[in-house]
């Protein structure tokens, strides 16, 4: 039979899958968020730090399992004291800690020792050296060890209270949106109440009482921000969204409620609830650090922890020297929180149309 | 106006109930109690201990406890504390509060004011250099691991620099020749009661003098009044409460630094959404016409603006709050800050229950006063609602 050509090329064109047009729009449309992300520096820069981090977070395991030895590079159990010849010197003569110890406290050690002998010191917390890039910890462990692992938990933690939060705070703002009346009302008040609540002090209370995990922390943490502000945000998005003309026209074509909730109001909530997930990661990473800094949680090592630790042995007024042991982890949540925040300040600029600089 | 208030008070209350509900049925879920801590002391027979909790009120199902709770409660008896044990709830509680609260409301303001200030300046000049430099602090000051940077300020400003003291309320070897005719907290009542007074009285000559027609003649009057108000205050310190002087200034050295550590970090999320808020005014079309009728660009910037762009600003405030509560906690364990934050957190490792609730439920009472404070300051600054009721 001869067919013409160009309804030869339609049939083509109908034959291709659907969900090969639908990864084509969705490539389409990712590729157009990405040059205009791209062109916003702040947020270049987050992005940047997550990705670096990341690489940390997976880098890690690797690291351990072949140039790190477990029994000194483990950031919990790990032990290591790197020993150092000391000349001993007379009081308040030192010039030089690195080589030189006075001899009141190399007595303390040794009281046999007269002015000029050598001491094998074993240094803990030691400065960094080349075994150890970013020196060891009070306790002898590692800290370069200790950051990496640490990441991990921070990513884990940031991404399943985001997941959470964002998963209760879509369904309830889609639903209280959609159906309005009690639901609504019920929604609101309680995530009003949850607002009013300060957040800080009742973790504080329920960490000291019940024996926190950092997964359990971050479930409590998704489902007090999922069922409070960002409720609220992404309820007044979603109302926005149902009462366009597309909504009643998918209505009067059929749709049930649930597929017009799932099709038609949740897809367009999602960039809004993708940019509060990011928000939420922020805010759950420096609320472990913090409670983990008050020693609260139940886990072993994390970037609170570490200061924690760097805090309670002494380091944080004996002296600049010790920097090692406050800088890196602070600056590292500070880093993470920050960069996830600047990548959804740079989102908001892309989604939030009032924002944008056009 | 004043319906609205009311509705909001009930509200309030509501919601304070619940709040005190959910703390209580939370802390009875925990297994034990108090007297469980001497099970291992042969000496303490399970007789004797089950005396102790009566004592304590500890006998009886869930639902007696927090009945008799409530009914203490509301009669204004918040119970015993455990860790300081013949010393009642209340009378800690009145002690620590007042220290919270100025700690709180002195950030709040602080950073309220610089937020707002920095961020108009930052959004009017958008796009010139610097203004990415400025951004990334904000974000720093809002994202920053603030029990990290609280220590990082104690070490630069009371180690390195020597020049406010690195915690507490109050320096003890200064205090040891006192008389007794006063204490701490007589001083520092006193402290607060000048600083509202001068509050109050600078306010009230602000707006009357904002609302003069001739704007020399009303910026002369301001001045003036700054200036006796103050002179007022110095003089009657100096004079009638001259032999607490010196403790006075002891605690409002010690409290400058945790102020300011606070404000800092509260400020940062003031400044970028003052920004956003602004850029939005910015495009209205009664700045065009500002700017057609030849305005100045600062009055421009200030006066029309500015204070436009404070509506939703005023509204964030709200989040804002909360942040600074939280902060405040982590304050006050941080400089040791004896206030409610951190009887909270002591009272909770200790396990004295009744402190946690007496001190959690005030925690919360700050928050929603706050919160209402700010509803209320919402309706006054915006005028559609403030005439039209």
């Amino acid at each position: 039979m001869g067919v013409p050509e160009l309804q030869e090329g339609a049939v083509a064109v109908r034959e291709e899958a659907l969900w090969r047009v639908r990864l084509r729009l969705a490539w389409r449309g990712l590729r157009k968020g990405w040059s205009s992300f791209a062109g916003n520096r702040i947020g270049l820069v987050g992005l940047s730090i997550i990705v670096l981090y990341g690489l940390m977070a997976l880098a890690h395991p690797i690291l351990m399992g072949t140039v790190w030895q477990p029994s000194v590079y483990d950031p919990v159990i790990g032990y290591d004291a790197p020993v150092v010849q000391k000349v001993v010197v007379p009081d308040n003569e030192v010039t030089d800690t690195a080589t030189q110890i006075d001899l009141f406290s190399a007595r303390l050690q040794n009281p046999l020792l007269k002015v000029g002998d050598t001491l094998d010191v074993s240094e803990q917390p030691a400065p960094p050296s080349r075994k150890h890039l970013l020196g060891t910890d009070p306790l002898g462990r590692d800290v370069l060890s200790q950051l990496m692992y640490s990441t991990r938990a921070a990513f884990l933690l940031g991404i399943v209270a985001a997941v959470v939060t964002v998963g209760i705070a879509t369904t309830v703002g889609s639903v209280s949106a959609f159906f309005g009346g009690i639901v609504d009302t019920l929604f609101m008040r309680f995530a009003d109440l949850i607002i009013l609540v300060p957040l800080i002090p009742i973790l504080i209370v329920l960490s000291a009482l019940i024996h926190f995990e950092l997964i359990h922390l971050a479930i409590v943490l998704g489902v007090l921000f999922g069922f409070g502000g960002t409720a609220i945000i992404l309820k007044s998005q979603a109302l926005s969204v149902s009462v366009k003309p597309f909504i009643d026209a998918a209505r009067v074509a059929g749709g049930g409620r649930m597929h017009l909730i799932l099709r038609h109001v949740v897809p367009n909530v999602l960039p809004l609830s993708f940019l509060y997930m990011m928000f939420s990661v922020t805010d759950a990473i420096s609320i472990e650090a913090t409670l983990s800094f008050l020693g609260l949680l139940n886990i072993p090592m994390s970037w609170g922890i570490m200061i924690y630790f760097a805090n309670t042995q002494g380091y944080l007024l004996s002296s600049a020297s010790y920097w090692w042991l406050l800088w890196p982890a602070g600056l590292s949540v500070t880093l993470l929180a920050g960069s996830f925040y600047l990548v959804g300040r740079a989102m908001d600029e892309i989604i939030n149309p009032r924002l944008r600089r056009r | 106006m004043l319906k609205y208030i009311g509705k909001r008070t009930v509200q309030s209350i509501i919601v304070f109930f619940v709040f005190l509900t959910a703390t209580f049925f939370l802390l009875q879920a925990q297994p034990g109690d108090i007297s469980d801590q001497f099970l291992s002391n042969p000496k303490i027979t399970p007789e004797v201990r089950a005396q102790f909790a009566e004592r304590l009120g500890l006998n009886g199902s869930a639902w007696d406890q927090y009945v008799r709770y409530l009914e203490n409660f509301v009669t204004g008896n918040l119970g015993v504390s455990f860790s300081e044990y013949p010393r009642e709830v209340w009378s800690i509680l009145k002690e620590r509060v007042p220290r919270t609260v100025a700690l709180f409301v002195f950030a709040t303001l602080l950073a309220f004011l610089m937020g707002f200030k920095s961020g108009k300046v930052l959004a009017w000049r958008r796009g010139k250099r610097g203004e990415n430099v400025i951004t990334v602090v904000g974000v720093f000051f809002q994202t920053v691991f603030y029990p990290w940077f609280a220590l990082i300020m104690i070490r630069t400003f009371s180690f390195n620099l020597k020049l406010f003291p690195g915690g507490k309320f109050l320096t003890v070897e200064k205090w040891l020749e006192k008389p007794d005719t006063f204490d701490a907290n007589a001083v520092f009542g006193r402290m607060l009661l000048t600083v509202t007074l001068l509050g109050l009285a600078l306010a009230i000559v602000e707006i009357w003098t904002r609302r003069m027609n001739n704007r020399v003649v009303g910026r002369r009057i301001s001045w003036g009044g700054r200036i006796l108000f103050t002179g007022i205050v110095v003089v009657w310190w100096m004079t009638a409460w001259s032999e607490m002087l010196p403790y006075a200034l002891d605690i409002a050295d010690h409290l400058i630094l945790p102020t300011i550590t606070l404000a800092l970090v509260g400020f940062g999320g003031t400044m970028l959404l003052t920004r956003a808020s602004m850029l939005e005014t910015l495009r209205e079309d009664y700045i065009l016409t500002a700017r057609a009728k030849g305005l100045s660009s600062k009055s421009i910037r200030d006066r029309h603006a500015a204070r436009n762009a404070l509506l939703p600003v005023t509204t964030s405030l709200v989040i804002a709050l909360a942040f600074l509560i939280g902060g405040g906690v982590i304050t006050e364990t941080v400089f040791s800050w004896p206030g409610m934050g951190e009887t909270l957190f002591k009272a909770a490792l200790t396990e004295d229950i009744p402190l946690v609730i007496g001190s959690f439920t005030f925690i919360a009472v700050l928050a929603l006063v706050a919160h209402m404070v700010v509803d209320i300051l919402y309706m006054y600054l915006d005028p559609r609602i403030r005439v039209g009721d």
